[in-house]
This record gives structure tokens, sequence and C-alpha cells, in this order.
């Protein structure tokens, strides 16, 4: 450890702050009591579907398309987790199946 | 109403359920977290009292790298703003989900992470269960697994025998599955295509360290663009 107790305390305490401050930042801007601009109420309904898109490109931008597995292991486990949900539409199931595919791929078929 | 004689013990009947993956995923990336600290010389307590005051997983894993480098607050502070950036459209995104809670409201926004906002804004409560404490109990739940993950790390170290590689991919798994009950929504999937595709955009133009915000404003800047188009 080669900071002091309150320096690492001071430096989880402003990482704390700025993480806190872009969750509460919308809240501030447009309180509760008044009505939000339109604009605002628009990305307000179509925010949530372009971030979950955001999300799955995110998780998955560690992956090397150009190297050996060339993200075969991510593609299979992503296109068996949404035939699973299209086809029974059970979240656990469509999760737990992709996922124990994904580390199968990853520990034994791929490794 | 015969319904609301439980409210407590229904609500968390029905949140539960929709948080298993995100228990999955966190008890596994807040091992790794507390491991990681215990390894750079900051044991359980410190991985704990992390999670508790910060909880976002991505940024307490740069953390570690800037409490074991030359002391720079400003730095952090910085750093913590930009990384979770994206923070700040999800409020925008629950503003309405979100009002009228009374004061639990900052403890929800306290707690709103990439994985508790796609709940959120995924699932509605089903029938017979109250917002309210369905809310409080995806964030409280989504809560304890992250702080209990990053404590069990640091107790144990790297004692795991169980190999936990690729299990992290529950939250993957948890973001196509919520994509896709967004998409059930008609007049949402151009919303949808817009994300992934602009996130695709930044991701090759920016590279994989730097999509989050350069995404975050193509994304802005289309929607807001083609509202006209988009609202019907």
């Amino acid at each position: 450890m080669q900071m002091t107790f309150w320096q690492a305390a001071l430096i989880i305490l402003v990482v704390a702050l700025g993480t806190q401050l872009t969750r509460w930042i919308p809240f501030w801007l447009f309180p509760e009591k008044k009505e939000p601009p339109k604009a605002v109420a628009y990305l307000g309904r179509v925010l949530p579907a372009a971030m979950m898109g955001l999300l799955v490109v995110y998780c998955l931008k560690g992956v090397q398309w150009t190297a050996a597995p060339h993200g075969v292991p991510e593609l299979v486990s992503v296109a068996v987790v949404a035939a699973l949900h299209k086809w029974k539409g059970n979240v656990l199931l469509s999760i737990a199946g992709g996922t124990i595919l994904y580390m199968l791929l990853v520990q034994v078929v791929f490794a | 109403m015969e319904t609301r004689k439980k409210p407590i013990s229904t609500a968390l009947k029905a949140a539960f359920p929709v948080t298993v993956p995100v228990m999955t995923g966190y008890l596994c990336l807040g091992m790794a977290f507390g491991v990681l600290m215990k390894a750079n010389g900051y044991g359980a307590l410190w991985s704990a009292a992390m999670s508790l005051v910060v909880f976002a997983g991505s940024m307490q894993f740069l953390t570690i790298s800037l409490l074991t480098a030359a002391f720079d607050p400003l730095q952090a502070f910085l750093l913590a703003v930009m990384v979770n950036a994206r923070h700040m459209f999800y409020g925008l995104a629950v503003l309405d989900k979100y009002k009228g809670l009374g004061k639990v409201r900052a403890f929800l926004i306290f707690t709103l992470t990439d994985e508790t906002f796609s709940i959120v804004s995924s699932v509605e409560p089903p029938e017979g269960v109250e917002r309210k404490p369905f809310y409080i109990w995806v964030s409280l739940l989504d809560y304890a697994y992250w702080v209990g993950g990053s404590l069990l790390g640091g107790l144990m170290g790297n004692l795991l025998s169980f190999d936990t590689t690729g299990m992290d991919f529950a939250l993957t798994a948890l973001f196509v599955v919520l994509f896709m009950e967004q998409w059930k929504k008609k007049e949402i999937r151009p919303a949808g295509a817009i994300g992934v595709a602009c996130a695709a955009v930044s991701l090759a133009v920016f590279g994989a360290d730097n999509l989050v915000i350069p995404a975050m404003i193509l994304i802005l800047a289309v929607l807001l663009g083609g509202r006209k188009q988009l609202c019907r």
C-alpha cells in the first residue's frame, strides 16, 4: 500500500462523489414538481431501448474479432440467449442457458 | 384490497427472480474486485467500503489502479464523472418512473447502476405489486449482491477452486434479454437499433476504451434529430 489511509479514503470518496454526481444531475435538472420539457419526456421514452443497445455493444467491446476465436463464443452465446428468449420468453432460462454455454465455450471448447 | 396485505413480501417475491442474473454477475465481478483489491494491499473492509459508497463496477476496477498510482484526487473525480457519464441518461429515462416515491427516491437514485436501470426500465412490476416496493427491492438486492461479492472476494483472496471464467457473461445475457424486452414495443424499435448502431460506430472509431461518451453524444444527436420521425 503506497498511499496513507487518509489518501486512499479520500480517493474513494471523490470517486463516490463523481459517480453520484452523474446519477443525481438529471433529477436536479428536472425536479419532480416541475413538468420536464417535451424533449426530455421523449428521451425518457426512447433512451431505455437505446441504452440497452449500447450496453450490449459495451459488453462485447473487448472481443478480438481479428484473432482466434474471432468472437465465436460471444456471438454463438448471444444468439442462443436470443433464441431461447424468443422461444420460451423466460428471462432466467435464457440467461442461464447462454451463460453456461459461454462458460463451456471459453473454458473447454476454445480453451 | 386483498393484494395490499403484504406489499413487502409480495414485492420481494416479484423482484428476486428478475435480479438473479444480476446476482450471478455481481457476485462474480464483486469477488473478482475483492480479490484484486486484496492483491494490491487493500483488504476485505476496503473493498466492502468502496462498494458501499461507490457502487459502480467498472469505475471501482479503475479505482484500484488510482489507489496504486500517485495521489491525485482531482483526476480521480474527473475520471469517475466521465466513466459514469452514461448514468445521466439513466436518470433521464427513469424521471417518470421514480416520480412521487418520497424519501426512498434518494436511495433509488444512489443505487442506479447499469443493471438496476436495465431492470427498472424494462420490467414492469407484476399485477398486484406496487411500483415503490418493487423498485426498492430490485435496488436493494443488487446493492447487497455487489457489496457481498466484494466482501467475499476480499476475505477469500484467490482460494476459489471453481473456475468462474466466463460467468460474468450473465450480465451480457441480461442486457440482450432486456434489449429484446424493449424490442417488443414496436414504436421503440428504431431507438434500440440506433443505440446498437451508434455504439458500434463509436467502438469502431474511438476504440474499446473510449466508446461510451462519443456513443452517448451520437445517440442523443440521432434521437433528437430524428424526433419527428420517431414520434410517429
